[in-house]
C-alpha cells in the first residue's frame, strides 16, 4: 500500500474519536446555544408572568431555527472606516475559543475530546480566556466610540473577575490534589461528598465570578442597551453578532461545565457511594438510580403528549407529538441498558449495556446540572439590577479577590488540620471555610469604611470619570 | 511522522507570523501577528512534552501580556499619517548585519552536528517518560529546589504590578493648577 | 524524527527576527512586542533542552522568564503611557529629550 495512505489511515483509526468528537461539538454547541437562547426567553417571560415565544412552532420550539435563518440573510455591514482584516477576526476568534475549551470538558467518564489530559481544568480556562482577546479586538476594530469603550470596559471585567474565579478554584483543586478532570470527579467520589459542601464559599466566589466572566446581568454593564447600546457588538450585524452570541452562550456552557465538575460531583448520581446495606439491597440501590433518567424523559413525553391535545394548528399538534415521541425514544434508549444491567443478562446485548451505561447515565447527571447551574445565571439575571462600573470593579478587587485567598489559606490550613489531627473532614473544612469568611467579610468591611471616608473627603477635588479606568 | 508534521507546521506559523509582525505598519496587526507566533511557540511547548509550561504560555502570554498591549496601543492612538514607514538605509544595512550574523550561528549548529566528537555532543533527545507527569514535577521543582526564586519572582511581580500603577496613573490636577 | 538542531534553528530564526525588529522599528510598542519575540526565542531552547536532558529545570526557568516578561511589559508600557502623556509621541525617534 501506498505509504502515504497507509500513514493517513494509521491516523484516521488512532485518532478517530478525537475527530469525531470535534466534529460534533463544532456542530451540535450552536444549535444547543440557539435553544438555551429559547430557554432563556421563556423563562424570562415566566419570571415575568408573560408567556413568551409561543408562535414559531408549539410553544416557540421552533423559535431559535427562524432567528438563524433571519441571522443568515440580514446584510451585512461593515463600517467604512474599520480595519476589515480585524473586524473579521474577532467574532471567529471569540467562537473558536469556546469551542476549543469544550474540547477538554468531560460529560461523562468518557465522554471528552482531548482523552483526559493532565492539565485539564487549566486547559478550559486558559482557552476560555483567549476570548478576550475577540471582544478587545472588536471593538476597536468596529471604529466607533461606543464599541471601543464598552470593550475596554468589558475586558477590564473579565480579566478583573477571571483572576477572583481563577483563585477561587484553587481552593477546590486543593481538596482533589489533581489538575486531571477525571482525578477530580474521581476524588469527590472518594470523598464521598460534592466539594461545593467542602468549601462553599469557594463555590459562591465562583458563581459570582462566571457570571461576570460571561458578561451576564448584573454585570452586563458593557453590553446593556440602555447603556451603551451593545457595546462592542454594536457595529456588528447578521452572522458576525450570531458568532459574537453565540460565543458568550457557549461560554457560559462551559462555565457552567467546569462548576460542576469541580463543586458539583461532575458525572456522579447524587448519593454516588450509597450502595444499599441491609434492608436495601445493593443491586436495587443502584438499579433504581439507573432508572431516573428514563423516568426523567418519560415525564417529559407524557407531557408533550398532553399539551399536544391543546395546540390550535394541526401542524402544532403534529410537532409535539414528534417531540413526545423522541423523549420517549431517548427514555427507551435509556431505560433498556438498565434494565438489561438490573435483571443481569449476559451475551452481546448484556456486555453492549454495561459498557455503554456508565457514559450514558453520567452524561444525564452532568448536564442535568450544568442546567441547574445555568437557570441559575438565568434566575440572577432576572431578578437583580445592573453594577454600576465602578461598583463592579469595587466588588472584583476589593471584596472578591481578598475573599478567595483567605479561602485559599483556610482550605489549605484545614487540610493540615485534618491530616494531623484526625478531626472529621467535612467538619473542618466547614468551620475553615466559614471562620475564613467572617474574617474575610470583616476585613472587607473594614476596608469599605475607609474607602469610603476617603471619598467623602476627597469628593471636594473633582473627580472627573475617566471613561478607559475602571 | 505526526511528530514532523506538527513540529513544521508549528515552526512555519512562528516564523512567518514574526517575520510579519515585524514588517506591518499598524502596531495592531502585529500585536495580532505576535499572538499567533506566541500561540505556534505554546505548541513546540507542547510538542516537547511541556505540557505545563504550553497552559502557562497561553494564560499568561497571549491571555495576559498581549491582552495589555493591545490595550496600551488603543490608548496611544497615533496618527495613521504618522505610521509611513520610509525607506532608510539603515534599516537594511541591520538586517543584512543581522542575517550574517544568524548565518554564523546556523553554520556552527549545521556542521557541529555532523562532525562526531566534536562541538555539540547532543544528538538525540532524552525520552518523554523522563518528564512524566509534567506538572507534578514541575510543582515538585518548583517548591522544593527552586523555592527561593519563586519568592523572588513573586515579590517582583508584586514591585512590577504597583509601578506600573504609578507610572500609569492619572495625576488628577485641580482647575487651578492647570 | 525530531532532532535537537530543529528547534535549534527555529529559534535561532525567532531571535534573529526579533533582533531586527528591535533596532528596526520607530514605534516603541512594537520593539516591546520584540523583545518579547527574542524571550520567546529563549524559551524554546530551555525547553528543548530540558528534554534534551531529562530535566525539569529547564522548564522551571522559562516559567521564571514568563513571569519576568510579564513584569518587564507591564512596566515598560506604564512608561509608555507616562511618556505618551508628556510628548504626545511614541515614536523612538522623537524621544530626543537628552540629546546634547
Amino acid at each position: 500500500m501506498n505509504p502515504t495512505l497507509h500513514g493517513i489511515l494509521v491516523f484516521l483509526e488512532t485518532w478517530w474519536v478525537e475527530l469525531t468528537s470535534g466534529i460534533v461539538i463544532v456542530a451540535v454547541v450552536p444549535l444547543v446555544a440557539g435553544y438555551v437562547v429559547l430557554v432563556e426567553r421563556k423563562l424570562m417571560a415566566d419570571m415575568q408572568a408573560r408567556l413568551g415565544p409561543m408562535r414559531v412552532g408549539p410553544h416557540g420550539l421552533l423559535q431559535p431555527i427562524a432567528d438563524a435563518v433571519k441571522l443568515l440573510i440580514k446584510e451585512d455591514i461593515i463600517p467604512a472606516e474599520s480595519d476589515k482584516l480585524i473586524f473579521w477576526l474577532a467574532p471567529v476568534i471569540s467562537m473558536v475559543a469556546a469551542l476549543t475549551s469544550m474540547g477538554a470538558i468531560a460529560f461523562g467518564p468518557a465522554f471528552q475530546v482531548a482523552r483526559d489530559i493532565n492539565i485539564g481544568i487549566l486547559f478550559v480556562l486558559g482557552v476560555s480566556s483567549l476570548g478576550f482577546l475577540g471582544i478587545i479586538l472588536g471593538g476597536w476594530a468596529s471604529n466607533s466610540h461606543y464599541s471601543i469603550i464598552g470593550a475596554l470596559r468589558s475586558t477590564a471585567q473579565l480579566v478583573s473577575y477571571e483572576t477572583a474565579g481563577g483563585l477561587a478554584i484553587i481552593s477546590a483543586l486543593l481538596l482533589s490534589g489533581t489538575l486531571k478532570i477525571s482525578g477530580i470527579v474521581q476524588a469527590q467520589y472518594e470523598q464521598h461528598v460534592w466539594f461545593v459542601f467542602l468549601a462553599p464559599v469557594a463555590a459562591f466566589i465562583y458563581l459570582v465570578a462566571s457570571i461576570a466572566e460571561t458578561n451576564r446581568a448584573p454585570f452586563d454593564l458593557p453590553e446593556a442597551e440602555s447603556e451603551l447600546v451593545a457595546g462592542y457588538m454594536t457595529e456588528y450585524s447578521g452572522f458576525r453578532w450570531a458568532l459574537y452570541f453565540l460565543g458568550e452562550y457557549a461560554n457560559m456552557i462551559v462555565v457552567g461545565s467546569i462548576a460542576t465538575t469541580l463543586f458539583l460531583g461532575g458525572w456522579l448520581r447524587p448519593f454516588p457511594n450509597w450502595k444499599g446495606s441491609g434492608l436495601i439491597p445493593e443491586g436495587i440501590v443502584d438499579a433504581g438510580w439507573d432508572l431516573v433518567p428514563a423516568a426523567f424523559l418519560g415525564l417529559i413525553g407524557v407531557y408533550c403528549l398532553y399539551r399536544a391535545g391543546k395546540q390550535p394548528a394541526k401542524a402544532q399538534t403534529w410537532f409535539m407529538w414528534a417531540v413526545a415521541l423522541a423523549c420517549f425514544v431517548v427514555a427507551a434508549l435509556y431505560a433498556i441498558p438498565a434494565l438489561l444491567f438490573a435483571m443481569g443478562i449476559g451475551g452481546v446485548a448484556g456486555s453492549l449495556s454495561v459498557a455503554v451505561l456508565p457514559g450514558l447515565n453520567g452524561a444525564f447527571w452532568f448536564l442535568l446540572k450544568v442546567s441547574g447551574y445555568i437557570y441559575v445565571f438565568m434566575w440572577l439575571r432576572f431578578t437583580l439590577p445592573r453594577y454600576r462600573f465602578d461598583q463592579l470593579m469595587h466588588l472584583g478587587w476589593y471584596i472578591l479577590i481578598p475573599l478567595a485567598i483567605v479561602n485559599i489559606f483556610a482550605v489549605g490550613v484545614a487540610m493540615l488540620v485534618v491530616a494531623n489531627a484526625n478531626w472529621n473532614h467535612g467538619l473542618a473544612l466547614t468551620l475553615a471555610t466559614i471562620l475564613g469568611t467572617v474574617v474575610t467579610l470583616l476585613f472587607a468591611a473594614l476596608l469599605v469604611r475607609w474607602h469610603d471616608r476617603r471619598t467623602e473627603s476627597a469628593s471636594a477635588a473633582s473627580m472627573a470619570p475617566d471613561s478607559y479606568a475602571g | 511522522m505526526l511528530d514532523s508534521i506538527l513540529f513544521y507546521f508549528f515552526a512555519g506559523v512562528a516564523v512567518t507570523s514574526a517575520a510579519l509582525m515585524v514588517t506591518r505598519r499598524n502596531a495592531i496587526h502585529s500585536a495580532v501577528f505576535l499572538i499567533t507566533t506566541l500561540l505556534a511557540t505554546a505548541g513546540i511547548f507542547l510538542q516537547l512534552g511541556a505540557e505545563f509550561l504550553f497552559i502557562a504560555q497561553i494564560i499568561l502570554y497571549v491571555g495576559g501580556i498581549m491582552v495589555l498591549f493591545i490595550f496600551v496601543i488603543m490608548l496611544v492612538r497615533l496618527d495613521v499619517a504618522l505610521q509611513h514607514i520610509r525607506f532608510r538605509m539603515k534599516n537594511l544595512v541591520v538586517t543584512i548585519v543581522i542575517a550574517v550574523l544568524g548565518a554564523e550561528a546556523g553554520a556552527i549548529i549545521y556542521y557541529a552536528r555532523k562532525l562526531p566528537g566534536q562541538g555539540l555532543f547532543i544528538q538525540n533527545m532524552a525520552p518523554a517518560e523522563k518528564l512524566a507527569p509534567n506538572s507534578e514535577r514541575l510543582a515538585e521543582s518548583l517548591f522544593s529546589g527552586y523555592l527561593l526564586p519563586f519568592e523572588i519572582a513573586s515579590v517582583l511581580l508584586l514591585v512590577a504590578m504597583v509601578g506600573a500603577v504609578v507610572m500609569a496613573k492619572n495625576k488628577k490636577r485641580t482647575p487651578e493648577e492647570s | 524524527m525530531m532532532s535537537p538542531a530543529h528547534y535549534l534553528f527555529l529559534s535561532l530564526a525567532l531571535f534573529l527576527i526579533g533582533c531586527v525588529g528591535v533596532v528596526t522599528r520607530r514605534n516603541v510598542i512594537v520593539v516591546l512586542m520584540s523583545i518579547e519575540l527574542i524571550l520567546n526565542a529563549v524559551n524554546i531552547n530551555l525547553v528543548l533542552f530540558s528534554r534534551v536532558f531529562g530535566d525539569v529545570a529547564g522548564q522551571v526557568f522559562a516559567l521564571f522568564i514568563i513571569a519576568d516578561a510579564a513584569a518587564e511589559a507591564a512596566v515598560g508600557l506604564g512608561i509608555i503611557i507616562a511618556f505618551f502623556r508628556n510628548r504626545e509621541t511614541i515614536l523612538a525617534d522623537e524621544m530626543d529629550l537628552l540629546k546634547w
